[in-house]
């Protein structure tokens, strides 16, 4: 065998990617493990297939045709909704074999890491999470590129395992489609599950109405320990209302009690992907950038120009947050007063 | 490893940790913070288990100081686990741990490690002993038959019930963990550790080498200081169309 031609998968091979969605519309996080899907696929010439719960509309279809799906299996829901994270493992793990599929990926949402754990558990085989570059070396290997440390360090490694299990960094891969769309053929696909798989499984689910959340909000406004007191997030709370975004902390302050824990930015708290982050009073620990790192702008204050922060931001101001904040809303009240 | 700067080992194998401190990471100090928190409530003991290098005992000690009663350290030479292996390792202590002093009715677990973040370690433990997982919990109810747990899903709650024995992983802001008191650090000076050493196992994940990202930039363009900044930012602001 030639060095290329151990490069070529077994006619048939296929790369599985497990895809979530919204009544239909497929979610960024799924977007983005398609698109690092199907550099695996390519990498091989395998094929890429999907999987959703659920029927899958012509708009879903038509999504997964741009980004090179050749096929979508539609699995059965009656077992799988509401959601349980065995009974979707176990059936991934099922349609995985019957597709004749080599690996099988997923966002790195809660449930995609959840439930490649579990068909981790099943199979008893390596789960790697926090991927974001994957080609195969041959049948049984695969060279990784994975986030440590929530992107602060990264690891080469290769994965000799098949079928191989991998989850996607949250921010480490951008939602590219295919170059050439294919044309997806929709499948249905009815898993064979027993009583004790449907154990653990979504009882109830409460939808909150908290005006703009924190992981969708465009404009960010970040304070930390700086602001000097629970009261202090008065000013950050106006700036925000005026820019239409939400307020969000560091680690500092929630473990202070300043704070509810679902305000914390962070790799422990909320992932972040706002067009500006305004942060204040925020040192910059590798724990809170890690949660701030897909942010298109970081605008930072505070009054230490060597604090880390400043490194990762695009611009600064030196100076008090307390301030500086406070003159920020007059202006703007200032200015939108004199428009009208 | 606040604001540090992580340096890897010359040969590209390890993170150079002779500068940095080890603490419990903050998933796990919640869990234990839960486990605490329930037993104060409704009775019972709470033992702490660790795998890790013998500095792994401080975190131990932490967990004593407020109130965890059993120390467990599962003792390594510093090579890393894979969770395939940490999971198996666990799995045979708490097998040996049952054995002697009866079942435990709940094992928690953090979520994911800040390192690999590889959400798995609880989920396998779970699945060895047969028993039911929920990952990512932020809300924890005891009910008469059995938990509830809640956890986020885009914007809302979902709820899980649970009968006992369960696994649970668990997020950070499932609670506010506490300080330790004085007299709890003193006793926990004192605490005894059940230390075993289990084997290392080879990984199917073959580590190459580990590097640093390169950043973009090194540094802010300064655009003002103190209030003399402000027209500059509310310049920024309009030039991102964010003014109304």
């Amino acid at each position: 065998m030639s060095s290329e031609a151990s490069h070529v998968a077994p006619a048939g091979a296929k790369v599985l990617c497990l895809v979530e969605h919204d009544e239909g519309q497929i979610v960024e996080a799924s977007q983005r493990a398609l698109s690092f899907a199907r550099s695996l696929a390519d990498s091989s010439g395998a094929r890429l297939a999907a999987a959703l719960v659920g029927e899958i509309p012509d708009t879903a279809k038509d999504v997964l045709a741009s980004f090179g799906v050749h096929e979508a299996y539609a699995l059965a829901p009656q077992h799988l909704d509401p959601y349980g994270p065995l009974a979707w493992a176990r059936s991934l793990l099922q349609l995985l074999e019957s597709c004749g599929a080599n690996a099988l990926l997923s966002a790195g949402s809660d449930r995609g890491n959840e439930v490649l754990a579990y068909a981790g558990a099943l199979t008893g085989l390596p789960m790697v999470a926090n991927c974001f570059e994957a080609s195969r070396v041959d049948e049984e290997s695969i060279h990784l590129s994975r986030q440590r440390w929530a992107g602060s360090l990264i690891e080469e490694a290769q994965l000799n395992a098949s079928p191989a299990l991998l989850t996607v960094a949250f921010d480490g891969v951008a939602a590219n489609r295919a170059e050439h769309p294919v044309t997806t053929e929709v499948i249905a696909f009815s898993p064979d599950l027993r009583e004790a798989d449907r154990g653990v499984r979504v009882a109830q689910w409460t939808g909150r109405s908290v005006g703009i959340s924190l992981a969708d909000a465009r404009v960010v406004v970040g304070g930390g320990r700086g602001v000097g007191s629970a009261e202090g997030f008065g000013p950050l709370e106006e700036l925000a209302d005026l820019l239409g975004g939400a307020v969000g902390v560091s680690r500092a302050v929630t473990s202070l009690g300043w704070r509810p824990h679902n305000q914390q930015v962070g790799q422990t708290g909320t992932r972040i992907s706002p067009d500006l982050y305004l942060v204040s009073g925020i040192s910059g620990a590798t724990q809170h950038l890690a949660g701030c790192q897909s942010a298109k702008r970081v605008v930072a204050i505070n009054t230490d120009p060597d604090a880390p922060i400043i490194a990762r931001a695009d611009y600064a101001v030196i100076g008090d947050l307390n301030v500086i904040i406070p003159a920020l809303v007059a202006a703007i009240r200032e200015r939108n007063s004199s428009r009208k | 490893m606040v604001g540090a700067r992580i340096v890897v080992s010359p040969d590209g194998q390890e993170v150079d940790t002779r500068q940095l401190g080890f603490t419990i990471s903050p998933h796990e100090e919640c869990a234990v913070e839960e486990a605490v928190r329930l037993v104060e409530q409704h009775g019972g003991l709470v033992s702490v288990l660790t795998l890790g290098p013998v500095e792994a005992t401080e975190q131990l000690r932490d967990a004593a100081a407020i109130g965890a009663t059993q120390l467990i350290h599962l003792k390594t030479d510093g090579r890393e686990w894979d969770p395939i292996a940490t999971a198996q390792a666990i799995v045979a202590s708490v097998h040996q741990l049952e054995n002697d002093q009866g079942r435990f009715e709940l094992i928690l677990f953090g979520n994911e490690a800040p390192d690999t973040g590889d959400y798995q370690v609880g989920i396998r433990v779970a699945h060895a002993l047969e028993r039911p997982c929920v990952s990512g919990v932020k809300n924890l109810e005891v009910g008469p038959d059995g938990l509830q747990a809640r956890r986020e899903y885009r914007g809302g709650d979902e709820l899980f019930e649970l009968g006992l024995p369960c696994v649970l992983s668990v997020k950070e802001g499932i609670n506010l963990p506490r300080y330790p008191s004085l007299p709890g650090r003193m006793r926990a000076k004192k605490a005894a550790i059940h230390e075993y050493e289990p084997a290392w196992q080879a990984s199917s994940v073959q580590k190459i080498a580990l590097r640093v990202p390169q950043v973009a930039h090194e540094r802010a363009e300064i655009i003002g200081t103190g209030v003399d900044g402000v027209p500059a930012l509310l310049a920024l602001l309009e030039s991102l169309g964010l003014l109304s």
